[in-house]
């Protein structure tokens, strides 16, 4: 059960009118790498893995959605007020005639989101192996959407939104090793 | 102590089409180093600037792009 705080978890704003930008932010929306994709992927792994670290990803799943409704909140500003003519110059045509200014979970390229970006293997270490290179690839994601992005704004956000990966991954990494831990044994420092 | 950002210089023919960029870098950030995380570390003075920075601990921050971008970086 989740409680719902009514505000993002970073202030997202938008300096310019730049609907290009939409185009590519889609990817962390709908894409193989993105925020849907983890949220998912987290959730459901929770039920076979083991419990010490069933928290962290119940945790890591919830931030993902709160990440997700950023990146909702990028797209739906920097596209809201484009004229059809702005939304075609952005190479968004394609999405205008599908979708009109709606959200919709696809990647930059138009491909819509589907189940196979998610694996589950029922193996912790593999699930958590794949939990640790989806953070480096979002992180990775974020790099060069921030390369191609000359909004100092939103590019505040993205930083945000790629520190948190960064963190993800050192928790994944985390519970790699509580999982690899030899319970019983003795440490002797 | 680490570094945030690797360099290498790739390979460059005479007969490549776009001006070539001599010295290529990628991202190294503090995750792949600090292991199990220890107890007791420093963190940002408030509230308001772990946020900003979007992590608790400065040890775990990652700059993006890279700080040195554009300093020259060939031996």
């Amino acid at each position: 059960m989740w409680y719902y705080e009514k505000k993002l978890q970073y202030p997202v704003r938008v300096s310019t009118c730049n609907p290009m930008l939409a185009k590519y932010l889609i990817e962390q929306y709908g894409g193989a790498d993105g925020e849907l994709a983890a949220a998912l992927r987290y959730m459901n792994q929770r039920y076979t893995i083991p419990d010490k670290v069933v928290g962290l990803l119940t945790d890591i799943a919830t931030e993902e959605f709160s990440h997700l409704e950023m990146i909702a909140t990028m797209i739906y500003k920097l596209t809201k007020d484009a004229t059809p003519q702005q939304i075609k110059e952005a190479g968004l045509g394609d999405h205008y005639v599908n979708h009109d200014k709606a959200l919709f979970y696809q990647n930059a390229a138009g491909v819509p989101f589907t189940a196979s970006y998610i694996q589950a293997k029922g193996d912790p270490i593999a699930d958590l192996y794949e939990d640790i290179a989806a953070e480096e690839k979002a992180r990775a994601t974020y790099q060069w959407i921030i390369d191609l992005s000359d909004d100092p704004d939103l590019n505040d956000s993205l930083k945000f939104l790629r520190e948190r990966e960064i963190v993800h991954s050192q928790r994944f990494r985390e519970a790699v090793e509580i999982l690899k831990d030899d319970k019983d044994k003795k440490k002797i420092f | 102590m680490f570094t945030q950002y690797k360099y290498w210089r790739p390979y460059i023919s005479p007969y490549d089409p776009c001006k070539p960029i001599e010295v290529k870098s990628y991202a190294t950030p503090p995750q792949l180093y600090l292991g199990f995380q220890p107890y007791g570390l420093p963190q940002f003075s408030s509230p308001k600037e772990a946020l900003k920075f979007g992590t608790l601990w400065p040890q775990l921050f990652s700059p993006y792009p890279d700080p040195h971008k554009g300093v020259d970086k060939r031996d």
